[in-house]
């Protein structure tokens, strides 16, 4: 009876449904697996879980805590890819309340292996099964809102993917206020955190599973005329995923997605030492400095996804790389003149950039390959991220510590990390101007038999 | 027809209702960040 209250034919929308329901939905989950971004704000008092007020002998150290983000990261885009296919056979109410399950379950394993002091618990937990509910819970509304919103489908992506970059500025307080409420004098508070955290987001996110429907086979929003003809990159016809991804297409848009995120990813885990080592302001000043970031990281993701409607994806993409390299180019002179304003703007457009490139992708897949396997395609697809979060933070930090061993000051270390920024955008840039139209022997035939 | 305005106002509360749910928590969290982000230029 549950079961089958998760099928997809039993969350088909009846009349009167309105499809701006599906978009807090979707918010219910990726707000909160956008948990994952305010995960650093557990690495200290992990670091300290035996010592609670300094590190004590046994205790874990940060390069091996740092490992978590990575492994969810990892993931995220393995369960992404190899899931895709699933979640668009069982529809977004079952993929939603796995990554509830998924997700949930991993804060509290992980939360009882801080409690019980063994990191493989933890890994196991908010690495391998919560990274697996990030993948799910991801792509699990992209599909269904392409499909609302054939109108509108960067607004609709972007609303979700906004709220994945919310998450974080959701997490990171709630994680703080229950640490503070948990602490006690032989405990740091982590594991009841993550325990209560755990039960917290299973609520909203099976809030989300239970309001999501699926818009009925011939369903359109009033007054929409679906295109009969093609229009530039926007095709009328539908790629399978086992197809797409023999597309040079699907890699130049792989190879955009790695470029934008490794640029974005690398420079937003430095961002607190950054303004430090540069400007010299305080380490409060500095987490002002990263928070204000993940505002324009979240509002990148609604404003120039629902841009893109507009300008159209490759425009829009256009715009990210060039301006995003002329910016990167620009940030060491803005340190060198101490302008701090103009640092922070410079940062805050680079960052809504990166943001905006998440939520824009799955238009711009549908443009290309259509709406039958979008969410699929995109699963494969995130796989660039998993690569991009361990290269981009690699590569900026490789630069940084080759630097300053070879005896350039900290403060200008940095300015040749951010012209290198500046030359892998110039090269996504490349990619993009590249993609072109599918050839038509890509498209399905006969779309009944296909997706049997 | 009567039952027409009770159907839209039904989906309206539905509407408001979900994204308040959704859009509380995220004001909450874009408010304690925008003042620790105040610190930054004083």
């Amino acid at each position: 009876m549950a079961a089958a209250f998760l099928d997809r034919s039993h969350s088909i929308a009846g009349p009167g449904f309105s499809r701006w329901l599906v978009p807090p939905a979707a918010l219910c989950i990726h707000l909160c697996i956008g948990e994952a971004y305010a995960f650093s704000v557990f690495t200290k008092p992990m670091s300290q879980a035996l010592g609670v007020t300094a590190p004590a002998p046994g205790d874990w150290s940060v390069p091996d805590l740092g490992w978590i983000f990575s492994l969810a990261i990892v993931f995220l885009g393995l369960s992404a890819a190899f899931c895709g296919r699933w979640v668009e056979r069982v529809g977004p109410r079952m993929a939603m309340f796995t990554a509830a399950l998924l997700f949930s379950g991993g804060l509290v394993i992980a939360g009882a292996g801080v409690a019980v002091h063994q990191l493989w618990l933890v890994y196991l937990g908010y690495g391998a099964v919560g990274g697996c509910g990030l993948g799910i819970g991801y792509i699990s509304p992209v599909s269904t809102l392409i499909k609302w919103f054939p109108d509108r489908p960067g607004l609709a992506t972007g609303t979700a993917i906004m709220g994945f970059g919310g998450g974080a500025l959701i997490g990171a307080p709630l994680a703080v206020n229950l640490m503070k409420h948990y602490a006690g004098p032989t405990s740091t508070g982590v594991a009841p955190t993550m325990v209560t955290m755990g039960l917290i987001y299973l609520v909203f996110m099976l809030v989300g599973a239970f309001i999501v429907r699926v818009p009925a086979p011939d369903w359109k929003p009033a007054g929409y005329v679906a295109p009969t003809v093609a229009q530039k990159l926007v095709t009328t016809q539908n790629v399978l995923v086992g197809q797409a991804v023999k597309t040079p297409q699907f890699w130049l848009l792989w190879a955009v997605l790695f470029l934008n995120v490794s640029a974005g990813i690398g420079v937003l885990g430095q961002a607190s030492l950054m303004i430090q080592e540069m400007f010299g302001v305080a380490a409060a000043a500095a987490a002002g400095f990263v928070g204000l970031l993940s505002i324009f990281n979240m509002g990148g993701r609604i404003f120039w996804a629902s841009t893109s409607d507009y300008l159209g994806r490759k425009p829009t993409y256009v715009i990210f790389f060039a301006l995003g390299a002329v910016l990167y180019a620009l940030v060491p002179t803005f340190g060198h003149i101490h302008s701090i304003v103009l640092f922070v703007l410079a940062y805050g457009i680079i960052l809504s950039m990166y943001g905006g490139g998440f939520a824009t992708i799955p238009a711009y897949l549908r443009d290309l390959f259509g709406t039958v396997n979008v969410g699929a395609i995109h699963g494969v697809l995130l796989t660039a991220w998993s690569a991009a979060g361990i290269v981009g933070p690699v590569l900026v930090n490789y630069i940084r510590e080759y630097q300053i061993t070879h005896g350039v000051a900290k403060a200008d270390a940095y300015s040749v990390t951010m012209y290198i920024m500046a030359v892998l955008l110039v090269v996504g840039f490349v990619c993009n101007i590249l993609v072109r139209r599918l050839d038509e022997r890509h498209y399905v035939k006969n779309l009944q038999e296909a997706t049997q | 027809m009567s039952t027409q305005p009770a159907s839209d106002s039904g989906t309206s509360a539905k509407l408001v209702l979900a994204w308040l749910f959704v859009g509380i928590p995220l004001a909450w969290g874009v408010w304690v960040t925008l003042q620790n982000a105040v610190k930054l230029f004083q």
